[in-house]
């Protein structure tokens, strides 16, 4: 924050990440299964006509969707991680501590378990009416945790109480969905368990249109919460002592983070590690707890890591595409670890 | 400097106390901060002495009597104007990575910054000069995490200092600090109170440092009333001995000081002077033995000798001689056990 080394080691790490989002991005629409050389895609990008009507279709309607929902997802997710590590003052907390993706699991389960061992009718077998129910779904049980979770903040004093409950609502889920399971058909718990493999592929430009200012506003809500933030470091009493009106404060949080997962989540399916992740890289980055860098910080962080794994997953080699859950989770614990242990021995 | 008695913080027939169900904790307490003055509150642990804290910041409600500030009650302010009146150190321990001296210090002036929490050249200027003032001048950079406890106090009294407020309230500021350390934050904390005229409450246990150090006392124990006054007073009047006797302590109102109380069973002579006479005549006292001028069969003595400090004499025969007061005193016990015996 002060300090010209601080100051100009900020910038050149907010620069090197911008550059790095930036050239993921390009990356991201130049590559994929069907090869367009990359003077195409630049044409493209720039806004001059090509010729194939293929490749133009695959960029816009397939890699440019894809690639956008990446990068917001990954921006907000770390967004929501961040600020439940600072609410929570814990550093294991993350966007999913709050049960809300668990409750759009649940949401899923009972569409696609439920409705399809009642009347026997497989969502796996109905295309893209049956993908928009399963966001629809999602959208309705990560919501519906939200809301009953913003309903016992304002009751609950104790912020490591409203935690527990978080916690509980996701065992209760999938106890839940484990018994969805059992009763259900194999088709339609492998389309739940792809669902639950997490995807940046599923938003075509109409679903695009909810996602994208649901999540804009996310993350422009989170901006506005830097004060609070900041303060809450200290605990709650101190804030308190300081003028922050505590319960006010906690509620915006939890909005804003729900709003984000709940969005991101229905849409992508749960995203695990980058929620969790990403602020710890960050904080290890940028050296400071200040959240009017952090936020920042872990947009483009956040982007940049989820658009690096989306291109690993559609790796030549990988048949089609991977789940992103297992690449970021692969990718990302031992980039933790690692970090965790290059932190300890510099302490020690 | 005399300042009106509106602006005091001053807690009028207050009862304290956590649990509505229950009995308050304390009833009656009648007291008050005035700026530039440095008030300690005392008593045992368990007393309460938190939960008084807690209520004059507003962190707690009273359970009966009033809280005031000017002519507002202290619950009644909104929080943004109290965090401009009153300003706390609190026993919470911060365990945040990577937050600078600088960082932890400018949240102090959260109620006047902005928006964004963006702060101003005079709020820096004004941070920079808190942290010279508790002595951590150079650390500014440096991250708390990576400091010891009595510098990250001296942090957290920095903060409270930017907050500009005229009441200063520190629960247990020295609690987990070595002797050291504690007399620093306590004469840092009384020179802060007299030069920018702050009125500070800090909470303690330790008895031998606030009556050396405090403008006033506030003492506190379970099922009594809370009594006030000047240090030299209290002891005078016996307050302190009323509160804190239990059985086998006791308070020595001539040296200010508690005293294990120890039955005297045997009494010895001691010859000599100076510091080492006074230390040895300590150590026979916490063995039991009374220093007498004549009397006994034993005489210690403080030698001035080259070969060795002490010598140990029973009717007048030389029993020993050493140079540690421990060998003193292992020679001591033997002979009167051996005399015992016989």
């Amino acid at each position: 924050m002060q300090g010209e080394t601080a100051k100009s080691r900020k910038n050149f790490a907010y620069i090197a990440l911008a550059v790095l989002l930036l050239s993921l991005f390009v990356l991201n629409i130049s590559l994929g299964s069907v090869y367009i050389p990359f003077s195409v895609v630049l044409k493209w990008m720039v806004g001059l006509s090509i010729e194939s009507e293929i490749w133009q279709n695959i960029l816009l309607k397939s890699r440019l969707p894809q690639s956008i929902t990446a990068l917001l997802a990954g921006a907000g997710l770390a967004a929501g991680g961040l600020q439940m590590q600072t609410l929570f003052r814990n550093p294991l907390a993350g966007p999913s501590i709050l049960g809300i993706s668990s409750g759009a699991g649940l949401g899923v389960a009972v569409v696609v378990l439920l409705f399809g061992a009642i009347q026997g009718v497989s969502l796996a077998g109905l295309g893209w009416y049956g993908s928009l129910t399963i966001t629809a779904a999602a959208f309705i049980g990560a919501f519906g945790v939200l809301l009953m979770i913003l309903f016992l903040a304002q009751r609950l004093k104790n912020n490591a109480m409203l935690l527990i409950v978080g916690i509980m609502v996701g065992y209760a889920s999938s106890a839940i969905v484990g018994l969805l399971q059992f009763i259900s058909t194999k088709e339609d718990v492998q389309s739940f368990v792809l669902w639950g493999l997490g995807s940046f592929n599923n938003l075509s430009w109409d679903k695009h249109v909810i996602f994208i200012p649901m999540v804009a506003l996310g993350l422009l809500g989170s901006l506005f919460l830097i004060k609070p933030l900041n303060v809450l470091l200290l605990g709650e009493n101190y804030a308190a002592n300081l003028g922050l009106n505590i319960k006010r404060s906690r509620l915006s949080i939890l909005l804003i983070t729900g709003l984000l997962t709940a969005t991101i989540t229905a849409f992508c399916g749960p995203i695990a590690f980058l929620g969790l992740a990403v602020p710890h890289l960050s904080k290890g980055i940028f050296k400071t707890a200040d959240h009017s860098v952090l936020i920042p910080a872990v947009m483009l962080f956040g982007g940049a890591l989820a658009l690096l794994c989306h291109l690993i997953a559609r790796l030549p080699g990988f048949d089609g595409t991977l789940p992103i859950n297992a690449v970021t989770s692969l990718i990302g614990a031992p980039i933790v670890i690692y970090v965790i242990l290059k932190r300890r021995s510099l302490t020690q | 400097m005399e300042q009106k008695e509106d602006y005091f913080l001053r807690a009028n027939n207050l009862a304290i106390g956590y649990d509505k169900h229950v009995l308050p904790l304390h009833e009656n307490i009648n007291v008050s901060v005035k700026p530039g003055q440095f008030t300690c509150l005392l008593g045992p642990n368990g007393a309460g002495k938190s939960t008084l804290i807690k209520t004059l910041c507003g962190f707690i409600k009273p359970m009966g009597g009033q809280v005031w500030y000017g002519n507002e009650k202290i619950e009644r302010i909104p929080e943004i104007q109290r965090a401009k009146k009153i300003s706390v150190v609190l026993t919470d321990r911060l365990d945040v990575q990577n937050l600078s001296v600088f960082e932890l210090v400018s949240l102090g002036r959260t109620p006047y910054t902005g928006f964004f929490g963006k702060l101003l050249p005079y709020d820096i200027d004004l941070v920079h000069r808190a942290i010279e003032e508790v002595g951590l001048k150079g650390y500014a950079l440096k991250s708390i995490d990576k400091m010891s406890d009595g510098e990250r106090q001296k942090a957290m009294i920095a903060k409270a200092l930017v907050q500009e407020t005229p009441f200063i309230i520190l629960d247990e500021p020295a609690a987990f600090l070595d002797l050291p350390a504690k007399i620093e934050i306590m004469q840092l904390l009384r020179r802060l109170s007299k030069e920018k005229n702050r009125g500070i409450l800090l909470s303690t246990h330790d008895l031998d440092m606030a009556l050396q150090i405090a403008d006033k006392i506030w003492l506190m124990a379970q099922g009594k009333t809370l009594q006030e006054g000047i240090p030299e007073d209290l002891v005078l009047t016996n307050q302190f001995k009323r509160f804190f006797e239990r059985e086998g302590i006791q308070f020595d109102n001539f040296t200010g000081s508690f005293k294990y109380h120890k039955e005297i069973q045997k009494e010895i002579i001691l010859k000599g002077e100076g510091n080492t006479c006074d230390w040895v005549a300590r150590a026979l006292n916490r063995m039991g033995f009374a220093t007498v001028a004549q009397g006994s069969n034993y005489r210690v003595e403080v030698l001035q000798d080259a070969t060795s400090q002490f010598a140990l004499y029973r009717s007048n025969k030389l029993v020993l001689q050493c140079n540690t007061i421990e060998a003193l005193m292992d020679g001591v016990i033997k002979s009167f056990a051996a005399e015992s015996k016989n």
